[in-house]
């Protein structure tokens, strides 16, 4: 238990439970012990850091409003979302909470709410993070009753004799059981009528409505009693599958898309006997062996907003203009706090079309090269080159026009020190090189370690992680 | 030898991918294989498009009594018959009507409705029950079934949506065939290209990628080469929308090996002072469409193509307190196309009368039977493959 971890094997670590390591925080940890550095990733986390937005007149209740406020209020809105979405990014690339943070992503897409509602989707992540490695039912109760998730399934139209079912169904099929796992459409029905009253305060409260409340007998999961939807909730978390299909989920996510029946079953166990307590059951994954080998390294396709941040981290870039963040996330199709739906982000090969990749490959370039892979063959006579070079410069101008990025590339080339061409490939690159990128590479040279680093980056084995 | 065929023995299949060589003279169709290829060109218009407003119940009481503000006056539609009418903006697509080349569908939509965007987007996309979940859409998987190469189905958008996605293969997206083409001609990636043979394509989602990096190289400069026979000379409307038909018009007529062509329109939403911004949409819309089957006749290709416009909802009958409507439920579906079996207006009109509990028109059709008849009738494959259960034929094409 007390090995210490190969690089490569503590950059596994560090992709998983966050968006890569930079090269100062390796060497730091290289000399700890396995358990020393999982130890270190939950202390790191033990704190939290919500996101704060000033929200100006939005939190004006809409009547007092000026008619010029009113009509600004759509445009705020949309406004306050993109302020949103950046501020997370920007938490994300720079935290020191790394592992909470990639939880709360997790839980993000788990509980994926699609507003254009900035208060409660801020409320609703702020939530996530603060739970995210303590005790799923909580998480799972509050994030219940928060006015984002009772906005968008429904649950304040669910009333006694008008049962609206939204919000009963996802939450069985979508947050704890998972889909056609032992429950019926009657189960549905009869949850519903559990969680009628639910509603919110103006100032973002949970309200039980007594009146919109259906008190009679309900029967769910073969249990018959007066219940409430606390009672549901309970009910649900006391099924040993809601605690097997979020470990299955947690497994796909941090460990490995293709899932191993015994090793779920074995942290289902776990995970169930401690009552929910996340902690244990990620402790449980990143200091069991399993999880570091062979084909569990390099076989994640990055989710976008781990490619984005992925880059963003080592080389501190800056988006000037939040809208090309935006942009970005919208051509590789995941938009942070915009969902799909409430399935959440498919993920894995999903990511993956012929737009999509082409821009995936061309990212590094584009943000922190200014649009150019620079090539150079060895054939090329001299005009040859000149002509490239003016090319690049033309490329690099139209392209610093529209991205606005910013990156620290003497830092990043400073922390690297005399790393040699194979220490690179491993420090950049998870998976093991293809055949054929092996060639490409080993025909690449490296004088220009700015451009080398682009070029990896470059390669479709950097989008796996 | 037959089409069929012609297309089984394509070289892809054989796994010769990597040369491009041979993509140039070879892979599109020639003038006597051209004719007759037939396609489809599907339209989604995003949102929610306020069918009631598009095509209306111009006589009917409950129409206007329930919208007072924004029901349509006569004189701002242009006459179908003595109940029904065209919204005035969509002036070209009424023209097309006059001449036969227009199929309504009324009441289509599906059980159980379920009025958010995105799922109802994905239920249209991939051909679902309202309660089941699809990672495939029903291009895809008419993909998966019938065609070997991904060009077969192109989306002209930025993305790639999820109609198109299936689980052996996926469609292409690109909205700008020259800038894609410019992009997998990167000489880096070229280079990676030129490395990159049949072994490393495993079924990993390294192999994954690198499939999907070839299938874009390969169906990029086989778009490009291709679509260079052809380039309109056929005006076309100013806009975004206009300039992806017209992409469409120079891939068909250039005689692209493609079957289902995708894109959309956005904006329908129009919960809030809806007359102007549906107005314009839908004259966008028109326009466009016009401009299109124009360029179609022009170059006798009309005959072999299928327009199918929809919307993932229609919108509440009644208005909402701010001039608008909500979301809705069934809609009606327009089918555009040189050789129609069933033009005018297929079926009975919406009732008024009798709506669901939600105040939403009822389906009479079910959105899946047109997919079935389009499956069939059309691109002439087993639609019962594609689509997982049975679902009428409808016999409009």
């Amino acid at each position: 238990m007390n090995t210490p971890l190969s690089d490569k094997l503590i950059q596994h670590l560090y992709w998983r439970t966050g968006f890569g390591i930079s090269l100062s925080k390796l060497k730091s940890v290289r000399k700890l012990s396995k358990n020393q550095i999982v130890d270190r990733l939950f202390s790191e986390s033990n704190q939290e850091t919500p996101l704060f937005i000033d929200f100006g007149v939005l939190f004006k209740n809409p009547r007092n409003l000026s008619r010029e406020e009113r009509k600004q209020l759509k445009k705020l809105r949309n406004q306050k979302m993109l302020e949103l979405n950046s501020s997370w990014i920007k938490q994300l690339t720079e935290t020191k909470q790394v592992l909470r943070e990639k939880m709360t992503l997790f839980f993000h897409n788990h509980f994926a709410v699609r507003l254009r509602t900035p208060r409660a989707s801020l409320q609703l992540n702020n939530l996530i993070r603060k739970h995210a490695l303590g005790n799923f039912g909580d998480m799972l109760m509050e994030v219940s009753k928060s006015p984002a998730m009772l906005l968008f399934l429904n649950n304040r139209q669910n009333r006694k004799d008008k049962p609206n079912e939204n919000f009963a169904r996802e939450v069985m099929e979508l947050f704890t059981l998972g889909r056609d796992n032992g429950y019926t459409e009657n189960d549905i029905k009869e949850a519903a009528r559990a969680f009628t009253g639910w509603n919110f305060t103006k100032d973002g409260g949970f309200v039980f409505r007594k009146s919109q409340h259906d008190f009679g007998s309900k029967t769910v999961l073969g249990k018959t009693g007066n219940f409430t939807g606390e009672d549901i909730i309970k009910i649900l978390l006391e099924q040993r599958q809601t605690a097997k299909y979020l470990t299955e989920k947690i497994y796909r996510y941090f460990v490995n898309e293709k899932i191993d029946p015994l090793k779920i079953d074995e942290l289902t166990n776990i995970f169930y006997g401690a009552n929910y307590n996340l902690e244990t059951l990620m402790r449980k994954i990143f200091l069991s062996d399993w999880f570091y080998a062979p084909e569990n390294i390099g076989v994640k396709i990055k989710s976008p907003i781990e490619l984005i941040v992925g880059l963003s981290k080592p080389l501190q870039v800056i988006y000037k203009d939040p809208k090309v963040l935006l942009y970005l996330q919208r051509k590789l199709n995941q938009i942070l706090f915009l969902p799909p739906n409430v399935a959440g982000w498919p993920g894995g090969r999903s990511w993956i079309d012929s737009s999509t990749l082409m821009l995936r490959l061309k990212l590094a370039s584009v943000t922190l090269n200014k649009g150019v892979i620079e090539w150079h063959d060895q054939n090329d006579m001299g005009i040859t080159t000149m002509m490239r070079q003016k090319l690049y410069k033309k490329i690099k101008s139209q392209t610093e026009k529209k991205v606005k990025a910013a990156s620290n590339w003497q830092y990043f080339l400073t922390s690297l020190e005399q790393m040699n061409k194979e220490e690179l490939i491993d420090f950049i690159i998870q998976p093991k090189l293809s055949e054929g990128a092996s060639i490409v590479i080993a025909e690449l040279d490296t004088k220009n370690t700015k451009n080398f680093v682009i070029e990896l980056m470059s390669l479709p084995e950097y989008q796996l992680c | 030898m037959d089409r069929r065929n012609f297309l089984k023995q394509s070289v892809f299949a054989s796994g010769m991918a990597l040369a491009p060589s041979f993509l140039k003279g070879m892979e599109f169709l020639r003038p006597d294989q051209l004719s007759g290829y037939k396609n489809v060109i599907i339209i989604q218009l995003s949102g929610g498009n306020d069918g009631l407003n598009s095509i209306i119940p111009i006589s009917n009481d409950i129409y206007h009594s329930l919208r007072p503000q924004i029901a349509k006056k006569a004189a701002q539609t242009i006459k179908i018959s003595d109940n029904l009418a065209f919204n005035d903006h969509l002036k070209a697509i009424a023209e097309l009507y006059d001449q036969g080349e227009v199929c309504i569908v009324n009441n289509v939509g599906y059980p159980n409705p379920n009025r958010s965007h995105f799922r109802s987007t994905d239920i249209w996309q991939t051909a679902s029950d309202t309660n089941q979940y699809l990672s495939t859409g029903w291009v895809g998987r008419y993909l998966d079934a019938n065609c070997q190469h991904p060009y077969q189905a192109i989306e002209v958008d930025n993305s790639l949506s999820l109609a198109m996605k299936g689980n052996r293969m996926n469609g292409i997206a690109v909205s700008d065939p020259h800038q894609l083409y410019q992009t997998t001609r990167e000489p880096f990636f070229k280079n990676i290209i030129k490395n990159t043979h049949k072994d490393m394509l495993d079924e990993d989602n390294q192999g994954y990628l690198y499939k999907t990096m070839l299938e874009t190289y390969s169906s990029a400069s086989y778009i490009q080469e291709t679509s260079k026979v052809y380039k309109t000379s056929t005006e076309y409307p100013q806009s975004p929308f206009a300039k992806n038909l017209k992409t469409i018009a120079d891939f068909i007529v250039s005689g692209l090996k493609t079957r289902v062509y995708y894109s959309s329109l956005g904006g329908f939403d129009s919960h809030v002072n809806q007359l102007n911004s549906q107005d314009r949409l839908l004259r966008i819309y028109a326009e466009a469409i016009g401009a299109l089957v124009n360029d179609l006749k022009k170059n006798n290709k009309f005959r072999d193509t299928l327009i199918l416009t929809f919307s993932e909802f229609g919108r509440r009958v009644k208005q909402n307190g701010s001039r608008g409507t909500d979301h809705g439920a069934a809609n009606n579906v327009i089918l555009i196309g040189g050789s129609l079996k069933r033009s005018g207006i297929y079926n009975e009109l919406p009732n008024l009368s009798e709506l669901d509990t939600n105040g939403d028109l009822k389906y009479s059709v079910d959105f899946r039977s047109i997919y079935a008849t389009v499956l069939n009738n059309w691109l002439q494959v087993n639609d019962r493959d594609i689509l997982r259960a049975n679902f009428k034929n409808l016999g409009f094409i």
